[in-house]
């Protein structure tokens, strides 16, 4: 009975919730009554009591890969705590049971078959690349459990077992290339990147998109992971001169791209070339150094400096949380939307069972998302804003354009393949 | 019928069983088939180890890219059942529907030429023994034949796995890349993933594993075994007996080429992926790390070392997912600091004179078989022991 009482008055106590006081506040338009016995909520064995409910989070804490995914374990662990501060899910706080990819794709499907068959866990938030995505996948179909993968990606992908949280390639892609050839008169475009699926991918999108609207391609060059010497290619775009490089080098690579751009007097302070990446977010900066980036545009749905209320919340709750040295780039703030989303879909289902937060997660919206309102799409990626920021030499992006409208997720995106 | 006596002693045969035991009986009995498959994960490793022990341990040939022929094995494998899933209706979504997913993201056409075989399970199973033997083979004429040896050999097959690897991810279109080949399900319709296919795959995998261990004895115990051992340890006198010493270093590189690429092909079909991060440097290294801590001398020792690091490594990484890399790093310098040879050494300074008193009855050390276990110190001084080459 006393738990009745506890869910009744953490319903009640909601609506004062929502009046934003703590900076844990975050809409949610679930609505269902929440049933009281584990057996009701839980049909399918998985690991809820009566008062917890366990869910896993699968990053690559150690590893090359363990600089970009501390973030958003972070980001997680904090939506977490935030959710436990208002009462859990269901009336059930959440558990988290943490496991290390250690930055190796077959480590990543062991853990996750770890976590959905040994721990039974409701939900996983984790996976950063592309190929431990892939590597993953087919354990959660099989398994029938439930992902919430965080990071901007290529597309071509719909599982019924992933909700995408971040943006998909047109998200990306499109409103930027809009921008630069409408606010810069942008004609012509040298597209490079590190050569795997999405940096490919996304300019394969890019270059229909460019011709489409009439501009063209002067260049398009890929280099291996990790690649550090980018001098011929920076001698290329000098004889080429084109309008906008669109860069999509990721990881420590770009440390050596741009200090050999600006190193060999291309400045992307001044009118031409712009440089436009959707690669770099701010954690990238911190390796970059905010002086060698300086002038560069960014394509993505998230910056630190976005100037909302619900952004401020989020970023206290953060360096509060995590230090005042953090900085939080797109895809932290997406892996933070992971554990809300699931929330708000395992509320509107009254149920912790798969197939029913499946069915309820198309839809749900979050209102108090850091990046301003989010939905689900009937595909499991979000409807969200794109914007472009200007890189300031503090490591920060400044927000110069947003899309009027929400993008669309398309991750199989007709005329673009 | 090749009298197993012949070539295994009484404590091989007994080691043999107690291996037998517990991979078919204890293991499955105490594990669940999640844990069962990660054993069987591990013991596919094994096929590696014990391929370094002949090669290393027993010829003195430190081989630093034994990667590439797990990865060579496994690859074969992922080709076959990635074709088999990539069926026309399975891909209807892509643009070239019934070609393997990741060909169609990289704006291929039509199916390259060098995977139409491997539409055949037959010639599949060919080519995961054959592949690797030949391109094992041509690296081992090459160096050989040159009298190419020691650390520079080691430094050009470290070289020979960073290239594979770096083919690999640079060919995306032809062999996905870093993501590898992915999402693997059925095998002539029988589907890999259900449980009692792994139950069955984990047993094939033992009983393959045990089969190559004999096989291994055999080759151990024959006048080619005692070649190896001798041109490791005195290598010109050996040549100087009218032996040419390159056919049987070749020989050995390929055997254990041959037996790693059996533990990829197995990997694959119990894992359900292949990609470049088995093929490269860090692995390679890993497997010579199982062999040794196994006690690169005993083949028996490969098994048990490769299940040890293995599990330590699954279970140190659940435990303490931020600082399990600490814990593994102390395992491997407490193994070369403690026991530089290894569990083998181990069983054999303090265990082995027991057992030797207590079940065969036998005086412990310098006992009158001439083909006593497996190491008998005797025969085989400690390679660590002699200086460098």
């Amino acid at each position: 009975m006393r738990r009745l009482k506890d869910l009744i008055e953490h319903r009640l106590s909601r609506r004062s919730v929502l009046t934003g006081t703590a900076a844990a506040a975050m809409l949610v338009t679930a609505g269902a009554i929440a049933p009281v016995h584990a057996d009701d909520v839980n049909t399918t064995g998985l690991a809820v009591t009566e008062d917890t409910v366990k869910v896993g989070i699968l990053h690559s804490v150690t590893g090359t890969m363990a600089i970009s995914e501390t973030g958003s374990v972070q980001a997680e662990k904090l939506a977490i705590e935030q959710i436990n501060a208002m009462g859990g899910v269901l009336g059930r706080k959440i558990e988290y049971i943490q496991e290390d990819g250690g930055s190796d794709w077959p480590t990543f499907a062991e853990k996750a078959k770890k976590l959905l068959v040994s721990d039974k866990v409701a939900a996983v938030f984790g996976c950063w690349t592309s190929a431990s995505r892939k590597a993953v996948l087919p354990v959660f179909e099989q398994y029938n459990g439930m992902l919430y993968y965080p990071t901007f990606y290529e597309g071509l992908e719909q599982s019924p077992n992933v909700i995408y949280t971040g943006q998909e390639a047109t998200q990306q892609i499109l409103a930027g290339i809009d921008w630069v050839a409408k606010e810069k008169g942008a004609k012509s475009f040298y597209l490079l990147g590190s050569d795997y699926i999405w940096p490919r991918t996304s300019n394969k999108i890019a270059r229909k998109h460019i011709e489409k609207l009439g501009m063209k391609v002067v260049g398009e060059e890929y280099y291996p992971l990790g690649h550090t010497q980018f001098n011929s290619v920076i001698n290329k775009i000098k004889l080429k001169k084109p309008d906008v490089i669109y860069a999509i080098v990721v990881g420590g690579s770009n440390v050596a791209f741009y200090k050999q751009l600006k190193a060999a007097g291309i400045d992307m302070t001044k009118e031409k070339p712009v440089l436009l990446t959707i690669s770099v977010t701010e954690d990238e900066i911190r390796g970059i150094g905010g002086e060698n980036i300086e002038g560069a545009y960014a394509a993505m749905k998230y910056f630190q400096s976005l100037d909302n209320e619900n952004n401020k919340e989020f970023v206290s709750a953060f360096k509060e949380m995590w230090g005042d040295e953090i900085v939080i780039g797109d895809v932290t703030q997406a892996a933070y939307l992971g554990p809300w989303l699931w929330k708000a879909a395992v509320e509107k289902a009254g149920s912790f069972d798969i197939d029913k937060v499946r069915l309820a997660s198309p839809g749900i919206e979050l209102t108090t998302a850091p990046e301003g309102y989010v939905r689900v799409h009937e595909n499991h990626h979000l409807w969200s804003k794109t914007r472009i920021g200007l890189a300031k030499p503090d490591g920060q992006y400044e927000l110069v354009y947003e899309t009027a409208d929400l993008m669309e997720p398309d991750p199989f995106p007709e005329g673009y393949q | 019928m090749i009298n197993l006596k012949s070539f295994m002693a009484r404590q091989d045969i007994l080691a043999l069983i107690i291996l037998a035991a517990l991979l078919f009986v204890v293991m499955p009995m105490s594990m669940d088939i999640f844990r069962l498959n990660l054993i069987g994960k591990y013991l596919t490793y094994a096929f590696v180890a014990i391929g370094l022990v002949l090669c290393w341990g027993k010829g003195g040939i430190l081989s630093l890219g034994q990667g590439v022929f797990f990865g060579l094995g496994g690859y074969c494998m992922a080709m076959y059942l990635k074709l088999e899933s990539s069926t026309p209706e399975a891909t209807a979504i892509q643009s070239t529907p019934g070609i393997p997913d990741f060909m169609d993201w990289n704006q291929i056409t039509e199916l390259p030429w060098f995977w139409e075989p491997f539409n055949s399970l037959t010639f599949t199973l060919v080519a995961i023994l054959v592949v690797p033997a030949l391109f094992a083979f041509i690296i081992g004429a090459a160096m050989f034949k040159r009298r190419v040896g020691g650390v520079y050999f080691a430094i050009i097959t470290q070289a020979i796995a960073a290239i594979l690897t770096i083919l690999i991810i640079g060919q995306q279109g032809y062999t996905g890349g870093v993501n590898g080949i992915t999402d693997l399900r059925t095998l002539k319709g029988w589907d890999i993933r259900s449980d009692d296919a792994k139950y069955f795959l984990y047993f094939l995998n033992g009983a393959l594993l045990l089969g190559v261990l004999v096989l291994c004895q055999f080759v151990l115990k024959s006048k080619l075994g005692r070649l190896l051992v001798a041109l490791r340890d005195k290598e010109d006198r050996v040549r100087f007996s009218g032996y040419d010493v390159a056919n049987f270093k070749i020989f050995v590189f390929c055997f254990a080429a041959v037996l790693s690429a059996i533990g990829g092909a197995m990997f694959t079909l119990q894992v359900g992926f292949m990609s470049p991060s088995f093929v490269g440097i860090v692995p390679s290294i890993e497997m010579v790390i199982f062999c040794a801590v196994g006690g690169r001398l005993s083949i028996f020792g490969a098994v048990y070392g490769t299940l040890l690091v293995n599990w330590a490594k699954t279970t140190f990484s659940e435990t303490f997912p931020e600082l399990w890399l600490f814990g593994l790093g102390a395992l491997f310098i407490a193994v070369v600091l403690v026991f530089p040879n290894g569990l083998s050494g181990l069983y054999r300074s303090y265990l082995a004179p027991h057992v030797d008193r207590w079940i065969f009855r036998k005086p412990p050390e310098g006992g009158s078989t001439g083909t006593g276990a497996i190491d008998t110190p005797a025969f085989e001084p400690d390679p660590a022991a002699r200086p460098a080459e």
